[in-house]
């Protein structure tokens, strides 16, 4: 009899996060790495549709994420051995993405309860994962705590709090800069709606980081073709310094 | 300007890697090394993955030699019998090197074995032509007759079997000692990302007695060709020679090179091996004090490879 009692409850689940949906605008679904490029602003705005009139109290809050592709990572730490420092202890982080931008329209723990952080993973801490570090290092969570850091100084982990704006409960936009040494491939775009910390919808879309034309050939020539790159790369450096020694040669003249 | 790297997967400043070659290419021409000593260690400063600057300044390293090397083959200052037999090493050498990288690179003490062998080199090649320049010095300054060269050396050296003439070092001596030269220096350039000129040229002067003159030109030619073969080892089994950086460097590298071959012409040879031996003593401890002081970070990120 309980499992009845259930049913309306299963059933107003769906209907009340499909009250109000995601409408997403990107500035671009695609980020061209060209020879110029020297990272890219992604502007990501949207707006929020609904059938019902807006409840303003509690507001809509917005966070959004970014996400490169996940990647494993080797975390090493140096130690002082006789006098030098030197790589000792080494941890492998499983899964850890290329690049992982959280942008929300407040503080994070206020916009989004612990537990929607969890079930979603949304911040950095989240989405790295660790599945077992070897039993002689008994502090793994400062590899992670390492990675994180090394990552955010070089603007490849960003939290970004305050950084959407919402206007009149329905609008939203923020832009994320990414950093030039971004990874190749699909870029997973969230978008969560959340009142009182709790997710009502969720919208998901992917933004592809390509290399183009120049970048793009010499990169597939160097890994489908090695020795005619080797010897293309060769013969440019002879040509080069053949080129400097004749036209010296002949400046002296 | 910034240009992004296809290979390396960074954005950088063009006329920054521009000046950095044409540093290296002066050096390159003056000294007839190959600049890589100074040029890896800035790389990895810049921010170029340690692997990719390994391997593109190898092909950089061909760009200047060749343009330095032509300069001395009009001036008929290349040794081609020694610089073959030092080459023949060099490859043998160069393999073997690459075969040490990769054991270490699965140990996760690549870094350590990079630095820890450019402070030893450079500390002892450094520390000896310092004091050896200084002494030569010396000795050209005191009034009366010169003493005779050193001939402790050659004693031993000539006592080696399988003996060659090289007609252009007015040498006749065994072929083992510049095999081993070359041998170590192609060691060098493996695992250190170097022409290993500057092991090379001190060799030939202490060690196997051959004239100022020609030092450089021969050591152009054995770099060279070193380089070449390093450079389609790193292309065709890592994929790190970036051709773009490349094409940066080398641009600067031998517009570089042709002054520095000019102005080498200009100096005393003890004059040009004690600005050697600073530079080189400089990057030593430059390097060493890497090793000694606490760093800032005392973690670091590598990529796994599967």
């Amino acid at each position: 009899m309980r499992w009845l009692a259930l049913i309306p409850l299963l059933l107003l689940v769906p209907l009340s996060t499909r009250a109000e949906e995601v409408v997403l605008g990107l500035s671009s679904d695609k980020v061209s790495i060209t020879t110029s490029f020297d990272g890219s602003d992604l502007l990501i705005f949207g707006a929020v549709k609904r059938e019902a009139p807006i409840v303003e109290d509690p507001p809509i809050e917005v966070v959004i994420t970014v996400s490169g592709p996940f990647e494993p990572v080797m975390v090493r730490r140096k130690d002082r051995r006789a006098g030098i420092w030197v790589n000792t202890d080494a941890v492998e982080v499983d899964l850890a993405p290329s690049f992982y931008a959280v942008a929300s329209s407040g503080p994070l723990d206020e916009v989004l309860s612990a537990t929607e952080n969890l079930r979603h993973n949304v911040t950095i801490n989240r989405a790295i994962r660790l599945v077992g570090a070897p039993p002689s290092i008994t502090d793994a969570y400062n590899f992670t705590e390492a990675l994180v850091r090394i990552r955010t100084r070089s603007d490849l982990y960003q939290r970004l709090e305050g950084a959407v704006a919402v206007d009149e409960h329905t609008l939203f936009r923020t832009s994320i800069s990414m950093p030039a040494n971004l990874t190749e491939g699909s870029y997973v775009t969230r978008i969560f709606l959340t009142r009182s910390g709790n997710v009502v919808s969720q919208y998901e879309t992917l933004i592809d980081v390509q290399k183009v034309g120049l970048e793009r050939w010499i990169f597939e020539l160097s890994r489908e073709q090695p020795m005619v790159y080797g010897l293309l790369s060769l013969f440019i450096a002879v040509a080069a310094g053949w080129g400097a020694s004749a036209g010296f040669a002949l400046l002296r003249r | 300007m910034q240009v992004y790297l296809p290979i390396a997967e960074v954005s950088v400043n063009a006329f920054l890697i521009l000046g950095l070659g044409g540093l290296v290419g002066v050096l390159s021409g003056m000294f007839g090394v190959g600049g890589g000593f100074l040029a890896t260690p800035m790389l990895f400063f810049i921010g170029i993955p340690p692997a990719v600057a390994v391997a593109t300044q190898a092909n950089q390293i061909v760009a200047s030699s060749v343009s330095g090397l032509l300069a001395h083959f009009r001036r008929r200052t290349v040794d081609f019998r020694m610089g073959t037999v030092l080459l023949v090493g060099g490859l043998v050498g160069s393999g073997s090197g690459i075969y040490i990288f990769n054991y270490m690179k699965s140990l996760g003490q690549v870094d350590l074995l990079v630095q820890l062998s450019y402070v030893v080199f450079l500390g002892i090649v450094g520390a000896l032509m310092f004091v050896e320049s200084l002494n030569a010095i010396r000795r050209a300054k005191k009034v009366g007759p010169q003493p005779r060269r050193d001939r402790r050396h050659k004693s031993w050296i000539y006592a080696m079997p399988v003996k060659m003439r090289f007609r252009t070092s007015g040498l006749y001596i065994s072929v083992i000692p510049p095999l081993l030269v070359g041998g170590l220096v192609g060691v060098l350039s493996a695992i250190m990302g170097v022409g290993g000129g500057f092991v090379m040229v001190p060799a030939m002067i202490y060690l196997l007695n051959m004239p100022t003159k020609v030092v450089v030109g021969t050591s152009l030619f054995q770099i060279t060709f070193v380089a070449a073969f390093t450079t389609m080892l790193h292309a065709t089994t890592n994929y790190t020679v970036d051709a773009v950086l490349a094409l940066l460097l080398l641009v600067g590298g031998v517009v570089g090179a042709q002054f520095g071959t000019q102005i080498g012409l200009r100096l005393k040879a003890e004059q040009l091996r004690i600005l050697l031996a600073s530079l080189v003593l400089a990057v030593c401890g430059k390097l060493a004090l890497d090793l000694l002081l606490k760093p800032a970070e005392i973690y670091s990120l590598n990529p796994v490879l599967n």
